[in-house]
């Protein structure tokens, strides 16, 4: 069993109670942070942890806080992006619905050290039972001294707001975050400005993923320097992978950085393996935006190393045989799924959530799952899978947010790595279209 | 101030200025070409991505090149920045991709469309487009939608610049028209149907790069190119009475008003001068207007004599004043 920090009393009876909390050793970082530190050395703690975003990108979260501006007369904001929208990703929602107190704990420390006086967490819409049980939770909080006026008597006040969504996922984006909290439309914004200068309402403001949040109490417990010995190298700390797809254990797991990936998948305290004895084709590691890789490819990196459940290794590789570790929304796929399938299945997501801000991603993403249709339903052409990888191309990079490149990179790297099966859909369409069709290999290429 | 070089020209801007802004100080074939950017509207700019350039030195503190190509628009100038733009193969290539996005869902009814031979759109795909199309799929199609006597909104034709949205907010007191829903199902429109109504409506026209929002008084009279432009102006208590009149023999079939040479408009007009004076004896003429000699307007269009720049400069003062002789390189 390795080191749990987020999820150690996520089965104690009661947790989501303040009482049970405390008794759990729950706000002592509070007690510690406000009453012994000062802001500066709470940033500090957290920069030495080298404690990165858990929401996907992977940037530090203590130098993140560390480019907060600080003009004279400008409040400055904290912003939990509680957005979980990610095909995939299930992690904060079992920490907000189980232990709301963790949360809360890691808000009031956080706003603390950015000198914030007002927090929000915004929350996706869809969730609405959980934006219930932070309510509660921070209700317990005003009335026990936690928030509010002169927190624990050291002077310091906060107040802390949770904002429901509407449901789109581009709301998880952190500039169409602030609009959509500060009343807009939901479209992501152009930087530079970054919102550490110019954020919610115009201030300086941080938005950081919950289960960053959610690490900061226990940095601040037992030091950052406690924290950067777990796991391995610049990926430190633990990390919640919500397992999903084939397995035989799904569920969200907190695994110490630098596991064995072969171990994560098949050992029977986490995902237990493939289930129904079947093969590992495919998975996708980081939820939905991130390139797809076959098994092999997974477990091992293009030049034979095991590959560790680590930032760095996931990339090795680069995008031509790496992925991403993201947010730790872990597909596994077993031999009887279609890629194909897949592949417009999650364009048809990002068609339906773009903005339609900007035109490269309005119109490209609606194009490509249009091609992708096509191909899955038999009607494709040799040509349209090359279209198919153009297009990508022509939608990453070139948009306003990270939409457009999670947008392309399944399509691409489905291409790169599965093009033979693509190929068995153009040029065998009847077999490709029976229900429950699969490519099982090379020798269903060759001409019947 | 700041320093930076242009696809190899130097230019001194002040500090804040946009990458787009320093390359029309400078000028001619480099400028970038902007469809939803608009000097005159805060806040425009950065959605249509056909200004992308490539940043090959961030400054001259951080000179490593920025990671994506940025829109030029909205990315404020450093000192010491290197910007490629038609240098750059990679920022063609991405361009060309843009334009294309454009066009897919266009439904391309330029013989049919009131905007053609004054439409940016056409002129960017003409520039930077490719021939032919790859898109096989249909096309999006949206409802027609009513908003008034005086504006037609054209919804398929539209490009999404938001050039209109933040004209009615910033130009008129009420916005009654916006985006509505997302992704390529965005569409402007008024929420519930409703009548775009204000004394300064008429300017949403002007700034619509393409044939989205047209002239309902001037829909199906003549093409473009057929009207002669001038320039006109008349006392207006509501704005600068500023105007081009778009003239059909002596009738005054269309005024918009006033543009430079990025179709920005230079002062916005009110709907009384764009929509009830249409007469000649409304408006005191001030001359015919400069059409870039590239455009299709310029045909059969004659503002000045074609005389050698260098002749006109050896003509005593006395005569150029009386001709109106400007040397302006032909």
């Amino acid at each position: 069993m390795g080191l749990k920090i987020l999820t150690e009393h996520i089965n104690v009876p009661g947790i989501n109670t303040l009482e049970t909390y405390r008794k759990m050793g729950g706000y002592r970082s509070v007690e510690k942070a406000v009453k012994t530190m000062t802001s500066e050395e709470v940033v500090e703690e957290v920069k030495k942890s080298g404690l990165r975003g858990r929401g996907g990108a992977g940037f530090p979260t203590g130098l993140k806080w560390s480019f907060l501006a600080k003009p004279e007369g400008k409040p400055r904001y904290l912003v939990c992006n509680a957005d979980e929208s990610e095909p995939g990703t299930f992690k904060d929602r079992v920490l907000m619905e189980k232990i709301p107190h963790a949360l809360i704990e890691g808000m009031i420390t956080s706003s603390y050290a950015l000198g914030a006086r007002t927090s929000y967490i915004y929350i996706r819409g869809e969730l609405m039972f959980v934006l219930r049980i932070l309510e509660k939770a921070i209700a317990e909080c005003y009335a026990a001294g936690l928030l509010g006026e002169n927190i624990l008597g050291s002077g310091y006040s906060l107040d802390l707001h949770v904002h429901p969504g509407g449901g789109a996922y581009i709301c998880g984006e952190e500039t169409a975050l602030l609009e959509s909290l500060e009343g807009k439309r939901g479209n992501p914004r152009n930087k530079p400005p970054f919102p550490a200068v110019w954020g919610l309402y115009g201030c300086p403001t941080v938005v950081n993923n919950v289960e960053s949040i959610a690490s900061v109490p226990w940095i601040i417990n037992n030091t950052g320097d406690e924290y950067a010995k777990i796991g391995v190298g610049r990926s430190t700390g633990t990390k919640l992978i919500s397992a999903s797809g084939h397995i035989n254990n799904p569920g969200v797991y907190e695994i110490e950085l630098g596991l064995p990936v072969e171990e994560f998948l098949f050992s029977d305290e986490y995902c237990g393996g493939i289930w129904k004895g079947r093969k590992f084709k495919a998975i996708v590691a980081g939820g939905s935006s991130v390139p797809i890789l076959p098994g092999e490819l997974f477990l091992k990196t293009a030049e034979g190393t095991p590959r560790l459940m680590t930032y760095e290794s996931l990339s090795e590789g680069g995008f031509v045989s790496g992925t991403m570790l993201g947010s730790g929304g872990f597909i596994v796929m077993d031999d009887t799924t279609c890629i194909v399938r897949n592949t417009w299945n999650f364009s048809r997501f990002y068609h339906h959530e773009s903005c339609g801000q900007c035109s490269p991603c309005r119109e490209g993403t609606g194009w490509m799952e249009k091609i992708l249709h096509r191909l899955e339903h038999g009607h494709g052409n040799m040509h349209d899978i090359d279209l198919l990888v153009n297009v990508s191309k022509q939608i990453e990079g070139n948009t306003i947010c990270p939409l457009g490149d999670a947008a392309a990179w399944p399509v691409a790297s489905a291409v790169r790595h599965f093009r033979d099966e693509f190929e068995w859909h153009v040029k065998h369409p009847e077999k490709a279209t029976a229900p429950g069709a699969v490519y099982s290999g090379a020798e269903d290429l060759a001409f019947a | 101030m700041a320093k930076i070089t242009f696809d190899g020209i130097e230019v001194e801007v002040e500090d804040g200025t946009t990458i787009l802004n320093a390359a029309r100080k400078i000028g001619g074939k480099v400028v970038p070409p902007a469809m939803c950017y608009y000097t005159p509207l805060k806040g425009s700019g950065g959605k249509c991505r056909v200004c992308l350039v490539k940043v090959t030195q961030g400054s001259a503190k951080d000179p490593r090149p920025m990671p994506k190509l940025v829109a030029s628009c909205v990315t404020p100038v450093q000192d010491g920045m290197v910007v490629e733009n038609t240098l750059s193969p990679q920022v063609l290539e991405a361009r060309k991709g843009v334009v294309e996005m454009l066009l897919i869902n266009h439904p391309l009814d330029c013989p049919v469309c009131d905007q053609a031979g004054e439409c940016d759109l056409q002129n960017l795909s003409y520039e930077h487009g490719t021939s032919g199309t790859r898109y096989e799929e249909e096309r999006r199609t949206f409802d027609r939608q009513d908003i008034g006597p005086l504006i037609q909104l054209h919804m398929n034709r539209c490009i999404l610049c938001y050039r209109c949205v933040y004209t009615a907010d910033q130009i008129t007191d009420k916005r009654v028209h916006g985006v509505l829903g997302r992704g390529d199902a965005a569409e402007i429109g008024t929420y519930i149907e409703n009548v775009i109504d204000n004394d300064f409506s008429g300017n949403v026209i002007d700034v619509c790069p393409v044939g989205a929002l047209t002239d309902k008084t001037f829909r199906f009279k003549n093409r473009v190119w057929f009207t002669k432009p001038v320039d006109a102006h008349r006392d207006c208590p509501k704005c600068s009475g500023k105007v081009v009149l778009w003239n059909r023999g002596s009738d005054v079939l269309r005024v918009t008003a006033r543009k430079n040479e990025y179709g920005e408009v230079v002062e916005f007009i009110c709907n009384e001068c764009r929509f009830e004076k249409k007469e000649m004896s409304d408006w005191i003429i001030d001359g015919p207007r400069h059409i870039a000699r590239a455009s299709v307007i310029s045909a059969n269009h004659y503002e000045l004599p074609v005389v050698n720049p260098q002749i006109i400069a050896d003509l005593p003062e006395s005569t150029t004043k009386e001709l109106h002789l400007i040397p302006r390189p032909i």
